[in-house]
């Protein structure tokens, strides 16, 4: 990302700490995304990943530490403040309705209206139009945009979630394991739809703790561990073995390692 | 990553045809039913009497009454929850109408108005019980069927001492307001096909000449009315999308910023208007209040919804399809009647059809969402 230095970051974490009474989620977690980036944020299971984006997405308020978005220091008192300002997350489990049409799935809750009569209606057409337009621009044919979220895969419903996001105006996207559940050939069409997102100056956070996804298509990469990052490392500066390493914190994967022939 | 298009054609999703795909809709068991229906009758009972003016007009209305309810009961369905409260409302409704208005003796149009903010109160109190306890629909409205029909039989016997408060009809005279729900449009029409003979008169007494069906009562066209605006609510407008997301997964409906809870009580609120509306149809039609009116409405409604294609489990169906399940129904109950048909078989008739749809339903969703 050699535009990022012309940038100013379009969210910065600084010292992020939660505590969730006695227990220290994060213990001063500092990131800072750009737009156009993407960056992986990594961690294993309870290293702090799901809170930390949360504060980030407005469902936590930290406990201290500050959130600048956009230059300006913000205070997110619930999610829809954050989804206001630009910050969207796709979640593991999808904002997604198997049984609706994939063009009312993409306007759920912003569905366009169009004044009949001095009543408004939902605009169906524009919806179906937009929709095709959209998948298309991600890469999925869909049959009409009346064919049921239901039929689609596990990927393209990822992609769907995505691009509505990017679609309703997110700056910031936040995808929380779009890959953990999805199989090779999917796993490659969610990254893909993560490139082009990125490319249209998005800034991508990629929760993930899978190496090889993340290096795929990150720019930076954040380690968290125990609720506290061990650093960010830029794209080429870091080998998979290290990242891996880091996650675990090292000392203990390494001597697994070596019991598993180094198969991890 | 490199092959993003190569997912334009997936070589494993057999073409759909055009037939397939126009069966892949809520209305389909509706439509068949509606047909075979029809078809089974004119062919027996075609000479019965049930097809000329007095005839298609009974089982109208019979359609009509199962329709206003349906109408209520489908989008509620659709946003995921019931309401087993419809049956007792209508006996409450007309009970209160016929309180305030023949025992109390307050004008018509005011009974009519208390009734309906006292109904959709109720509606919303369902609603607000069932959203912030978390409790099925099922249970909180179950109890409320067991309150407002003990309501319903003890307010007449305590104020009246009967169970029947007649006497509305007489109340009713001239009243703006009680026309809307008991009078009758399109009298001249009929006047008109009386007149030249395409519908049959009466040949003697003191209404000789005239028709013996002599105009469109306004029940038909609530329920027509009621079924337009159904339809249109839910597949035209932003509001009809929100009830289908409500119900087809209201956590992730709220992720998406639709307000699950209020389309809810909105729903619960309008199940209860119509049931209101089919109250006051019938008190003004029969002149009476009875204490055991409504009774098993509640499940005929939610039988017409599911013929109609709606999923018990919410985020599907349709309003035309539950109209065409009332329109089975009506055309069913009367048409035994004028075949000669043991008039206890239509309960046999309804289960057997409820479990068809039932498992049409089941097939249709597997067709749409793809699973196995």
């Amino acid at each position: 990302m050699n535009t990022r230095s012309t940038h100013a970051p379009i969210i910065q974490m600084q010292n992020i700490e939660k505590h969730f009474g006695a227990v220290i989620a994060l213990a001063g977690v500092s990131i800072d995304v750009y737009p156009g980036e993407c960056h992986c944020l990594l961690g294993d299971n309870g290293a702090g990943k799901s809170t930390f984006i949360k504060t980030m997405s407005g469902v936590h308020t930290p406990t201290k530490g500050e959130i600048i978005f956009d230059g300006q220091p913000m205070n997110f008192n619930d999610p829809r403040d954050a989804m206001e300002a630009g910050i969207a997350t796709v979640h593991q489990h999808l904002a997604m309705i198997p049984l609706m049409s994939v063009s009312r799935n993409f306007f759920m809750g912003n569905e366009p209206v169009k004044k009949i009569a001095g009543l408004s209606f939902f605009d169906k057409d524009l919806a179906d139009r937009v929709t095709m337009e959209e998948m298309r621009k991600m890469g999925i044919n869909l049959r009409g945009p009346d064919q049921a979220v239901g039929t689609l895969s596990g990927g393209e419903r990822q992609t769907v979630a995505i691009s509505r996001a990017v679609y309703f105006g997110a700056k910031v996207l936040i995808l929380d394991e779009p890959t953990s559940a999805l199989g090779v050939r999917q796993t490659s069409n969610v990254l893909a739809t993560i490139d082009k997102v990125r490319k249209q100056g998005v800034a991508v956070v990629f929760i993930t703790h899978n190496v090889r996804h993340a290096l795929a298509v990150g720019d930076r990469f954040t380690v968290l561990n125990r609720g506290q990052t061990l650093g960010t490392a830029q794209r080429g500066q870091i080998t998979p073995e290290e990242l891996q390493d880091m996650m675990a914190g090292g000392q203990e994967l390494a001597t697994l390692e070596g019991s598993l022939g180094g198969t991890v | 990553m490199s092959d993003t298009s190569s997912n334009s054609t997936d070589e494993r999703i057999k073409e759909i045809s055009s037939f397939r795909q126009a069966l892949i809709r809520p209305e389909l068991g509706g439509i068949v039913g509606t047909i075979a229906v029809f078809a089974f009758f004119l062919l027996f009972a075609f000479d019965s009497g049930m097809f000329n003016s007095q005839g298609v007009m009974n089982w109208s209305i019979v359609s009509a009454q199962f329709m206003i309810i349906a109408v209520g009961a489908c989008l509620l369905m659709i946003a995921g929850e019931f309401d087993l409260s419809v049956g007792s409302m209508i006996g409450f409704a007309g009970m209160i109408i016929a309180i305030l208005g023949v025992t109390l003796g307050y004008p018509m149009w005011l009974a009519i108005i208390i009734t309906f903010a006292l109904c959709v109160a109720i509606g919303a109190l369902n609603g607000f019980i069932v959203i912030r306890t978390g409790l099925p629909s099922f249970i909180v409205t179950l109890a409320f069927l067991f309150i407002l029909r003990g309501f319903t039989i003890f307010l007449p016997q305590t104020i009246e001492r009967k169970t029947i408060i007649g006497g509305i009809r007489e109340a009713a005279e001239g009243d703006p307001l009680a026309s809307v729900f008991g009078g009758k449009i399109f009298g001249n029409v009929f006047n008109w096909m009386g007149d030249a003979g395409i519908i049959a008169t009466f040949q003697r007494g003191t209404r000789a000449g005239d028709p013996v069906v002599d105009g469109i009562p306004m029940l038909i066209v609530w329920a027509i009315l009621l079924v337009i605006f159904g339809h249109v609510l839910l597949t035209k407008t932003k509001f009809g999308n929100w009830i289908f997301a409500s119900g087809g997964d209201p956590e992730a409906a709220r992720n998406s910023g639709v307000p699950v809870n209020k389309v809810k009580m909105l729903m619960f609120m309008f199940t209860a208007f119509c049931a209101c509306v089919f109250a006051t149809c019938q008190v003004m039609e029969f002149g009476s209040a009875g204490a055991d009116r409504g009774l098993l409405k509640e499940f005929e409604a939610i039988i017409a919804v599911v013929i109609g294609g709606a999923l018990l489990t919410g985020g599907y169906g349709s309003v035309l399809g539950a109209a065409l399940g009332a329109l089975i129904f009506g055309v069913v109950q009367q048409g035994l009647f004028f075949a000669g048909v043991e008039s206890s078989l239509f309960r046999v008739f309804l289960g057997v059809i409820l479990l068809a749809a039932v498992i049409l339903n089941t097939y249709i969703r597997r067709m749409i969402t793809g699973e196995r």
